[in-house]
């Protein structure tokens, strides 16, 4: 019972973790129709500002830094990059981003050679005692920020002038640029705001038991990515499905195999691609995905 | 902008719905050449004008280049890769170019396009709300709430809906939406894209309806139709396109006399023949 409890909150914290990145990919997703491969690499420049600064300027500035420099640097790769292309060439856009994934990713790679950095969050190794299991309150935290911060992505995509932009504009675009939405802005916001909740990830994907950030902390996107298709990848709802789905899945392949260390090893890599699989042989369109709207 | 800023005491906008600041203005499109790519000239040295408080319309038979004059005015032609190559478009004193449908909105023009194109998976009132996105005072006196309040006055079979997903309404109700989701932009100039398309006899007489009430409101239109008996009914002045270019020109009462648009757009000629 303790040990399903135990592999119940791994797997809850490392979906949400999971869900922060896999939202990223929705979000860009419905306001450029790209599949931003470079996600990873945002996550890992978010996670190495934040721990080179840290002992600096303090954990939560270095963090805020973090989280808005990877803001910029998405929206940069939104505006210099992708801007003066063919925005229906989806598939040259997507294959870029696959470019600027390597670009970034090798030279954070040399820096960071083969150390362990913590980005020197407040929790340490703290455990607390919950319901007979000792859980780390870095997950707990985890859980906690997660949450808040989804939930505030979801109203702002619910209620914002934002969120419905970008609605409209993924519904329709010419029909959305016929009431005045600025299209290009609400794509780079989207883009930021992509890349502010994978430097977020980084951040409880490296905190204890994990750990550090290493060079190949940003291969975690390869399992948000699953999630994010397997939500149906236009959905934020489906999104956050998927990630708890696959990271409860994989904490529970993980746990069955007794190896805890960190977020998982062994089978719980191959798990997101079993779960996606399978869900996908049952539902083509992703648990919440829809055909495109018909029209009359 | 237009000097709303300058009079922040200004009333609200009235209730029978007539655009806040400025009236209309005149739209003047003149000598437009517009392509598609490098080798279809759409539009060649098309001039017409819409002018304050006027209801024009713009008739021709498929592929006569209707659409892409309107595309041209709302500035979405990059979305078809196209452009202007020759000409002038322009609103009162400014220019569109025809690359910036921020621009035309915020000036006061407000398409409804061909085949109405409501966003579906939304809510009408969310369909409403998105209306209003590129309105320039959007927050000020009145906003979304008297563009609603008009949309809603307008058409009463809406406000009945406003929780339902526009993609769920009928043919005619979509075309209502698309109109009211338009004025929520408070429209000095309203463009409207063959709006009695594949809609019943009745709805088409509901829609001419509303399109003068519009304009008794004191917003200016340029209606573009195949349906050239409802257009002529409503419009004082009216042009015909020819493959790109201005054949006939002239009041509309004229037009509707005239033995060449008889024949050609009212299916006269089928009826006599
Ligand atoms: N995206 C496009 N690319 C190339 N040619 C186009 C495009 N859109 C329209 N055209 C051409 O431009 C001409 C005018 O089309 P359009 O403006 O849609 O006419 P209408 O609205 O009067 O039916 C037609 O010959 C059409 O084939
Ligand atoms: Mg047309």
């Amino acid at each position: 019972m303790n040990q399903v409890l135990d592999i119940l909150i791994n797997g809850l914290a490392l979906g949400s973790v999971y869900a922060l990145v896999a939202l990223g990919f929705v979000i860009i997703f419905k306001a450029s129709g790209v599949m931003n491969f470079a996600q990873g690499s945002m996550l890992l420049f978010g996670g190495y500002l934040t721990a080179v600064l840290h002992e600096h300027i303090g954990f939560l500035a270095a963090l805020a830094v973090g989280v808005l420099a990877t803001a910029v640097l998405a929206g940069a790769v939104d505006r210099l990059l992708l801007r003066g292309l063919d925005p229906s060439q989806h598939h040259i856009l997507t294959i870029l981003t696959i470019g600027v994934d390597i670009l970034i990713v090798t030279e954070l790679a040399r820096r960071i050679g083969g150390d362990l950095l913590s980005l020197g969050d407040p929790w340490g190794n703290e455990v607390v005692a919950l319901g007979g299991v000792t859980v780390p309150v870095s997950r707990i935290a985890c859980i906690v920020v997660s949450v808040l911060v989804i939930g505030a992505v979801f109203a702002a995509f619910r209620y914002s002038s934002w969120g419905l932009s970008l609605r409209a504009a993924a519904e329709d675009r010419e029909a959305a640029a016929l009431m005045g939405i600025p299209l290009s802005r609400i794509r780079t916001l989207a883009w930021c705001l992509a890349g502010a909740l994978a430097a977020l990830a980084a951040l409880f994907l490296t905190a204890f038991p994990a750990p550090g950030l290493e060079r190949t902390t940003g291969q975690i996107a390869l399992k948000a990515f699953p999630a994010a298709i397997l939500g149906g990848m236009t959905s934020p709802p489906g999104a956050l499905v998927g990630s708890l789905l696959i990271g409860v899945t994989e904490a529970l392949a993980a746990g069955y195999q007794s190896e805890l260390s960190g977020f998982g090893r062994g089978l719980g890599d191959v798990a997101p691609y079993l779960v996606m699989i399978t869900v996908l042989l049952i539902r083509p369109h992703g648990l919440l995905g829809t055909k495109e709207a018909v029209r009359v | 902008m237009f000097g709303f800023r300058a009079r922040p005491g200004a009333p609200p906008p009235s209730r029978s719905g007539a655009p806040p600041g400025d009236g209309p203005a005149d739209l003047r499109v003149d000598g437009l050449q517009v392509r598609y790519g490098r080798a279809v000239t759409a539009l060649d040295d098309v001039s017409l004008t819409v002018p304050a408080g006027g209801v024009v319309a713009l008739l021709g038979s498929n592929g006569a280049g209707k659409t892409t004059l309107l595309r041209a005015v709302s500035g979405t032609l990059r979305l078809y890769r196209g452009g202007v190559t020759a000409g002038t478009v322009t609103y009162g004193d400014r220019s569109l170019d025809g690359t910036d449908p921020v621009a035309a909105v915020r000036a006061g023009v407000v398409q409804v396009p061909e085949g109405r194109r409501v966003f579906g998976g939304m809510t009408v009132d969310e369909n409403l709300r998105a209306g209003g996105l590129g309105r320039v005072r959007r927050d000020a006196d009145g906003g979304n709430a008297a563009a609603r309040e008009r949309v809603y006055g307008l058409f009463p079979r809406l406000a009945e809906r406003t929780g339902q997903r526009a993609g769920l309404l009928s043919g005619g109700e979509q075309q209502m939406l698309a109109i009211g989701r338009a004025l929520m932009a408070w429209p000095r100039l309203l463009l409207l894209d063959e709006p009695s398309l594949g809609l019943a006899p009745l709805m088409v007489e509901r829609i001419a309806e509303v399109v003068r009430e519009i304009h008794a409101q004191g917003t200016s239109v340029l209606l573009v139709e195949q349906n050239a008996a409802m257009a002529l009914a409503l419009a004082d002045h009216a042009y015909v396109l020819e493959v790109g270019r201005v054949g006939l020109s002239g009041p509309a009462e004229e037009l509707s006399r005239s033995d060449e648009v008889g024949r050609l757009y009212l299916g006269e000629g089928v009826r006599a023949g």
